[in-house]
């Protein structure tokens, strides 16, 4: 199993990424630099937070041509596991590996601070080790993390259930006091269609370790872990049948 | 690049008397140029000198009284002089620290001026080959509530000013990657046309990685890196140097512009590149750009450098060699490196599509050589720029007392301090203090910046001193920003003792041991005695607190000339103090955490005569917010029981005894439980004894220095007070207990204050944000 960080100049959380998987999970990670096509065999690929080139333009803007996210667009219809994390979010909306798109946040200013998500599915590689309705502590920060989408879409979202997470209160209620930005329907993170893409606003590498305020975070890791693992035991035979 | 074919000397410039005005030189200044060039200047010179012997660059005014600071310690691995001060952090790691002030331009333009100010104080650490680790602020502003001394139009200036700082700050740093522990803003009057912008900047090299801005190696190549030079900001350490007048605003073009993403960059590859061995010496372009980091580098390695404009990145057509020279566009460094590996070096910065080029040569004599288009453009002594610029004794006046040592009659009355029957209200005194811009919650602040990226922020914005833990290791580092202006205005010695006395019992009080300093030395027109006596008598302050409390100074800035239509600030200078934890893990919070602890106050033994903490009681937040006046002098402060109170608070957490603790400042003891309530919902039951004819008002908003609130289990009482009873000066009271959700406070036997938390928090939490936005929604 191999993890790799996408690297864009102005990535910021590339380092934090990389070494909740090197340290906490204790897995084979490496950096993916953004001007190569090469994946370099990776299992999952993660796409830091930062600010990719600057994002003058807008949010994901100009990441998206980068020459490793054409890889990771092939990597993913392939079923390969991608967690995209803040600006990573971002760069997979405007990638269209994902829908909808991040507006500025409701109150216009960049908010940084812990919050309260919901698990909503449990059904993906990335919740296995979690349970419908736990609700984590993790902190966001961002200036754009109001997720909005067309009504079709919303209804496709909830439909197929690939909201991962919303904003909550401590006790697990959705209302709008818990939610931090303006995101439509409290939404903090969701999926493809494939399930194998997950993209969120708050940050589950900042809170790996109880020392930095909260552990909740490493559940997500922890789950891509024992996903990653059971792929892996199952045979090259039965994984290509599973791959039909 | 041979000069022995080029004219011997640049062309003379034509100077008048307006020319010299123009660039701030005095006559006398211009005496000492000719005589140290043996000739008459270029205009170029002309311009270098201008800013080289700016107060911004060469601390003319400041120089022969900075000499009196402490600067050494078996922990000191470089003092003053450097691009930032380094300390040895254990397990192999050192830390570059400084703060560095941004007023002027942050006043003429306030997002843009916050913002590069953020990104200067930056360069200064990684310049050092240290990885930046965590930024604080300390602002300064005018008030944001209209009164009789503050019209409407000022208060909208200010918050326009307020809004586009923090804005700037919060840009900058977020975007480069930094986290934001906060660090403090207060309101006064006198800042409402000179904000205070003064950034701390703190990181991690490997203690045998330093990097120098010394030039060396006759023949080495200099290499420009990062953005391209443009006509931004030429003059901006002369505007830096000079009082506003009317139509200072005109000066916006001399504000730089930043770019958090190049420097972002410029970090990544400057690291990289001194991996490979090939750096020599680097320095970055900060104020006087080209010049400074040219002149400077020469000087330190007793040796010169010969530059060749024609090779230096431009963005505009045209530039002139006065220009380039002057021009404080951002982002930018210039290095040298070991001849022969300079492609290894040129290679890492076009990795990151950054411009390197390599712009001129190491040469022996130490002068600093301009050409340009085939020209000398400057020739000039490299020592005549720096260490031989004019130093002056100015005069220092007599200080006096600003304002009178008793309070009148009507401020008595209020306080009832003849009449204890008096019926004031002591839950809506406190409730008053809490919503005050001075002590409110300044979340609206610190949650614009990005206080967690680089995932080691053990204590974030909000608490006593904000907390690092080092990677790789157990150890930790605390740091906290403090100046209270007021109390410098009230007695700048004592005010500025008190500077260094707080913050250093912030960071102890997060269970560090205070280990060294930076200063950011904020003041008036130099120019006026009574200003210079303002100035020396707080350096004397800060040396005498830094001997006592251990703590040299490894460097900082100053900022003069913060005057507007001849309106001086309060004195206000700040202290950064840094502190080490050995164990990350025993860093101790500073709110309440459970129900049921018991609550100590440790504080002096020998408290101040009833005269004296009438005086002193003049100084306090509630003798301004409440009574509306001002009197006294700020509190004594004994330095040996400061010591001995911020050794026991090390002690404290090394044994993990304490559940948390909180020093006891602005708005007294009441306050203090007040605000170590409000994270988990915890309050107090307190009960104070003390003289039963002194005011009420006075025992719980009194602000008597070296004291701090600190819970624990009921079991580690005794521990503590034995850790104590070591300590001559100091004294334990267990004066309670916490308890879940209410606030409670007996003076006497009598309640004073009973109030649930929730009911306080919600005032205090929002009052800010009230300030800011209830006159637009209005």
């Amino acid at each position: 199993m191999k993890f790799g960080v996408l690297v864009f100049p102005g990535s910021n959380c590339d380092h934090d990424t990389y070494n909740v998987i090197s340290e906490i999970a204790k897995q084979p990670v490496t950096m993916l630099w953004h001007d190569s096509p090469n994946l370099e065999n990776c299992d999952a690929i993660l796409v830091p937070g930062g600010f990719a080139y600057g994002d003058y333009l807008r949010t994901g803007a100009i990441a998206r041509f980068s020459p490793v996210m054409q890889s990771v667009k092939k990597f993913a219809a392939d079923g390969g596991v991608v967690l995209g994390i803040c600006n990573g979010f971002q760069i997979l909306t405007e990638a269209g590996l994902l829908p909808g798109a991040l507006m500025r946040n409701a109150g216009l200013k960049y908010i940084c601070r812990q919050v309260y998500l919901r698990t909503e599915t449990t059904n993906t590689p990335f919740t296995g080790t979690l349970k419908k309705g736990e609700v984590l502590k993790i902190p966001i920060g961002h200036m754009d993390g109001n997720y909005v989408c067309d009504a079709e879409t919303l209804a496709a979202l909830e439909r197929d259930d690939r909201i991962v997470f919303r904003y909550s209160t401590a006790q697990g209620e959705i209302s709008p006091e818990a939610n931090p930005n303006g995101s439509l329907g409290n939404i903090a993170g969701i999926l493809n269609e494939g399930r194998n893409v997950l993209g969120m606003m708050p940050h589950p590498d900042r809170s790996s370790e109880s020392l930095l305020g909260s552990a909740d975070g490493y559940r997500i890791f922890a789950s891509m872990v024992l996903a990653l693992q059971q792929n892996e035991s199952r045979s090259p035979a039965v994984q290509e049948v599973a791959a039909r | 690049m041979k000069s022995e074919s080029l004219p011997a000397a640049p062309q003379a410039a034509t100077v008048t008397s307006e020319l010299l005005a123009q660039h701030s030189i005095t006559p006398s200044e211009y005496e000492r140029i000719v005589a140290a060039l043996g000739r008459t200047p270029s205009l170029t010179e002309l311009g270098i000198y201008s800013v080289m012997w700016s107060e911004h660059c060469s601390y003319k005014s400041s120089r022969v009284h900075l000499k009196r600071l402490p600067t050494k310690s078996d922990r000191v691995v470089q003092g003053p002089g450097e691009n930032a001060g380094i300390i040895d952090a254990g397990d192999g790691w050192a830390c570059a620290f400084k703060i560095e002030s941004h007023n002027h331009p942050s006043y003429i333009e306030p997002f843009q001026g916050a913002a590069t100010g953020v990104g200067g104080i930056l360069r200064d650490i990684f310049t050092m080959g240290a990885r930046p680790l965590a930024v604080m602020d300390s602002l300064r502003f005018g008030p944001l509530t209209e009164s009789k001394s503050t019209p409407r139009e000022v208060i909208h200036k200010n918050h326009s000013i307020v809004e586009g700082v923090v804005h700037g700050i919060a840009a900058y740093g977020n975007c480069f990657g930094v986290p934001n522990l906060g660090g403090e803003t207060r309101f006064e009057e006198c800042y409402s046309g000179n904000p205070l912008v003064n950034a701390f900047a703190l990181g991690l090299v490997r203690r045998d990685e330093i990097f120098y801005a010394k030039a060396t190696g006759i023949g080495n190549p200099v290499i420009y890196v990062g953005a391209k030079t443009g006509r931004d900001g030429i003059h901006g350490a002369t505007m830096a140097s000079e009082e506003f007048k009317e139509g200072s605003e005109q000066k916006r073009p001399n504000v730089q512009v930043g770019d958090p993403f190049m420097e972002k960059l410029l970090l990544e590859a400057c690291i990289e590149a001194m991996k490979t061995g090939a750096i020599v010496g680097i320095q970055d372009m900060g104020a006087a750009g080209l010049t400074s980091s040219s002149c400077e580098m020469g000087a330190r390695g007793g040796v010169g450098l010969e530059m060749n404009l024609d090779h230096i990145p431009q963005r505009e057509t045209g530039m002139t060699a006065y220009e380039m020279m002057l021009s404080e566009s951002q982002e930018r460094m210039l290095l040298v490196a070991d001849k022969g590996r300079e492609q290894e070096v040129l290679d890492v910065f076009a990795k990151w599509g950054l411009d390197a080029t390599i712009v001129g040569t190491v040469i022996a004599e130490p002068r600093l050589r301009i050409l340009h288009h085939g020209e000398i453009e400057a020739d000039i002594p490299n020592t005549s720029l720096t260490d031989e610029a004019p130093l002056y004794h100015r005069p220092v006046g007599e200080w006096k007392a600003p304002v009178p040592a008793e309070p009148t009659k009507s401020a008595l009355d209020k306080l009832g301090y003849e009449d204890q029957s008096s019926t004031r209200n002591h839950t809506d005194d406190l409730r008053t203090l809490l919503a005050s811009a001075n002590i409110c919650s300044k979340r609206w602040v610190h949650e614009q910046y990005d206080s967690m990226v680089q995932t080691n922020t053990v204590q974030g914005p909000g608490a006593e001193g904000g907390v690092m833990r080092i990677k790789g290791t157990k150890r930790g580092l605390s740091m906290a920003l403090d100046g209270n202006g007021r109390w410098c205005y009230l007695d700048p010695k004592l005010g500025a003792s008190h500077a260094v006395a707080e913050a250093a019992r912030k960071v102890a009080c997060t269970g560090a041991t205070p280990v060294a300093a930076t200063n950011c030395l904020n003041f008036g027109n130099p120019e006026k005695p009574e200003i210079m006596a303002q100035l020396s008598n707080a350096i004397d302050g800060i040396s005498e607190a830094c001997i006592a409390l251990g703590t040299p100074v490894t460097g900082g800035n100053v900022s003069l000339y913060n005057e507007t239509r001849g309106e001086g600030i309060y004195p206000t200078p700040v202290l950064g103090i840094v502190g080490i934890i050995e164990d990350v893990a025993k860093t101790v919070p500073a709110a309440f955490q459970k129900a049921g602890d018991s609550v100590l106050l440790i504080a002096p033994a020998k408290l101040p005569t009833i005269e004296d903490r009438l005086r002193e009681f003049g100084s306090s937040e509630y003798a301004k917010t409440i009574l509306g006046e001002l009197w006294g002098t700020p509190p004594s402060l004994d330095l040996s029981a400061e010591a001995a109170l911020q050794k026991c608070l090390a002690e404290f957490a090394d044994a993990g005894l304490l559940h948390s603790a909180r020093d006891i400042s602005d708005g007294g003891i009441a306050v203090t439980l007040a605000e170590g309530s409000f994270e988990n919902g915890i309050g107090v039951s307190a009960h104070l004894q003390e003289g039963p004819d002194l005011p009420i008002a006075w025992q719980l908003f009194s602000e008597t220095a070296t004291q701090v609130i600190v819970t624990c289990d009921a079991a580690a009482v005794e521990k503590i007070r034995a850790i104590v009873s070591k300590h001559n000066s100091l004294l334990v009271q267990n004066i309670g207990e916490t308890v879940k959700d209410r606030f409670r406070i007996q003076v006497n036997g009598k309640t004073v204050i009973d109030e649930s938390v929730h009911g306080l928090q919600h005032v205090w939490a929002g009052a800010l944000e009230a300030k800011l936005y209830d006159e637009v929604l209005a």
